[in-house]
């Protein structure tokens, strides 16, 4: 049921400031997805690389683009990196609807938590909570609906840009220089491994972050190369002092076309 | 038997009403006015922790004054409000003009049937995509709703602020001239001048992208 949100002031809710998701679940609009006990598994959207690693100026992460449903490719462009906050960044990898409905709370509890108590959480904080998310996930993740994100930000106390990975029941691990997931994780993570450096600039972190997913691509048929021919690139952010922004398309299109332009 | 003592509901309003104003005029005042790319919201507030002015949502903003606990209890119920209301459907969908309703309910509710009524006048400015479609709304401590055109004041210099800004104002003007007018405004009607860092202000400006809210710091204030 959906309550009348449109008069009245949602008062009654848990006094003080308490979380967004608190304030849903006393609403009864908390997002929930009952499955039956012994439920079959669907063959919903999943499929993913998305990986995140430090440079020079703070963190990049990226994403590929190709959602699919068992043998179908389910999506070409689906968008998987997003803005946690103004400072932080969240990719999803695992089955696509869940995870984008998780994201979606996930920034407007952010949000929430900012305008109440007129100041950002910390971003340990914001990955604490995270977790915590992912963790309330795990009865569906026996049923085969797994989500597992990657999250990445500027932390203002430390100055320097800081990863965060995690597991399907909610673990969270500080990473020190990269990381990746999805089912074309390990590909890419091998591909940083050997690739990684301290203080790469913002145009080489960009180069490297495609080239790791084109390598990916490469060997996991559910993560989607760049598309030339539809003009579909990965998603890439960096998040440095000067906050939250994303790679322009051209950017992102030059580097990756300098990444097939190798493989040949 | 005790027989309740009979009170005529006009002599019980007007005393509430009277309660409610001696508390608000106590209070300092908060000045709100249009400028070219949004409107300016400025309160005299020594605290530069405890605001009086704060974002609501994307392109909404929030004012009150009176008594802090009760002001603060609305605008986080008006947070609420428009969170649960752009998560249940969509961001475009939280307008000021339905947080002002629910404000004007709210307070209506309290006047009339709780034992005291808030202290408290509020006031909530929506920036829109052309100056026709920003909006300022006034809501007083019995629940009466008014939209206001280009600039209003709540508080105790509630009169005085306005009729000084409906003076010097003029549409179109950029950021610093409306701050001029905000101060030259508090300064007429209290006889004095401030220090930058008395100003507590804000804006919903257009131009800031998505979260449209920013708080003006005392350099800024200084400067215009």
């Amino acid at each position: 049921m959906i309550p009348d949100t449109t008069s009245g002031l949602p008062w009654d809710a848990v006094v003080p400031a308490g979380s967004f998701t608190a304030l849903l679940r006393s609403h009864g609009l908390e997002p929930r997805w009952s499955l039956p006990s012994e439920g079959s598994v669907l063959d919903a959207p999943e499929g993913t690389t998305v990986l995140a690693f430090r440079y020079a100026d703070g963190v990049l992460m990226a994403g590929d683009r190709r959602a699919t449903a068992g043998n179908v490719i389910a999506h070409r462009s689906l968008q998987k990196v997003f803005p946690a906050d103004n400072l932080s960044a969240v990719a999803i990898s695992g089955t696509a609807g869940i995870a984008i409905e998780l994201i979606r709370l996930f920034q407007t509890e952010l949000e929430h938590y900012e305008k109440l108590e007129g100041s950002r959480l910390s971003l340990e904080g914001k990955a604490n909570h995270l977790a915590a998310m992912v963790r309330a996930q795990l009865p569906m993740a026996f049923q085969g609906l797994l989500v597992v994100p990657l999250f990445c930000g500027f932390d203002e106390k430390a100055g320097r840009g800081r990863l965060y990975s995690y597991d399907v029941v909610g673990g969270r691990y500080e990473e020190t220089d990269y990381t990746a997931t999805g089912s074309g994780g390990p590909y890419a993570k091998a591909h940083l491994r050997g690739a990684f450096r301290e203080g790469l600039s913002e145009d080489e972190a960009l180069q490297l972050a495609v080239d790791a997913l084109v390598a990916a691509a490469e060997e996991d048929s559910a993560t989607g190369g760049p598309d030339l021919q539809r003009g579909i690139y990965p998603n890439v952010v960096v998040i440095s002092t000067q906050g939250y922004q994303e790679v322009p398309e051209d950017r992102v299109a030059a580097a990756a076309r300098r990444a097939m332009g190798e493989l040949r | 038997m005790n027989v309740p003592f009979y009170v005529p509901p006009e002599q019980l309003m007007k005393d509430r009403a009277e309660y409610a104003r001696k508390g608000i005029a106590r209070g300092k005042s908060i000045a709100a006015m249009e400028y070219a790319d949004g409107m300016l919201l400025v309160a005299e507030n020594p605290s530069g922790t405890l605001h009086k002015i704060g974002e609501i949502y994307d392109r909404i903003a929030f004012a009150g004054v009176g008594k802090y606990s009760e002001f603060e209890t609305l605008r986080v119920a008006g947070i609420r409000h428009a969170d649960l209301k752009g998560y249940s459907y969509a961001r475009s969908d939280v307008t000021a003009k339905s947080l002002a309703n629910a404000y004007c309910h709210a307070l209506g509710q309290i006047f009339t049937q709780e034992v005291k009524p808030y202290e408290v006048g509020i006031m909530v400015a929506e920036v829109g995509d052309t100056p026709e479609t920003t909006l300022l709304f006034k809501i007083t401590y019995d629940g009466t709703l008014t939209a206001e055109d280009d600039v209003a004041a709540i508080g105790g210099q509630e009169e005085a602020l306005t009729a000084h800004l409906r003076e010097h104002y003029r549409p179109g003007a950029p950021l610093a001239e409306a701050i001029g007018w905000a101060v030259a405004a508090f300064e007429a009607a209290n006889s004095r001048t401030f220090q930058a860092t008395e100003w507590e202000a804000a804006v919903v400006d257009r131009t800031l992208g998505r979260r449209a809210f920013r708080r003006l710091s005392a350099q800024e204030m200084a400067r215009g």
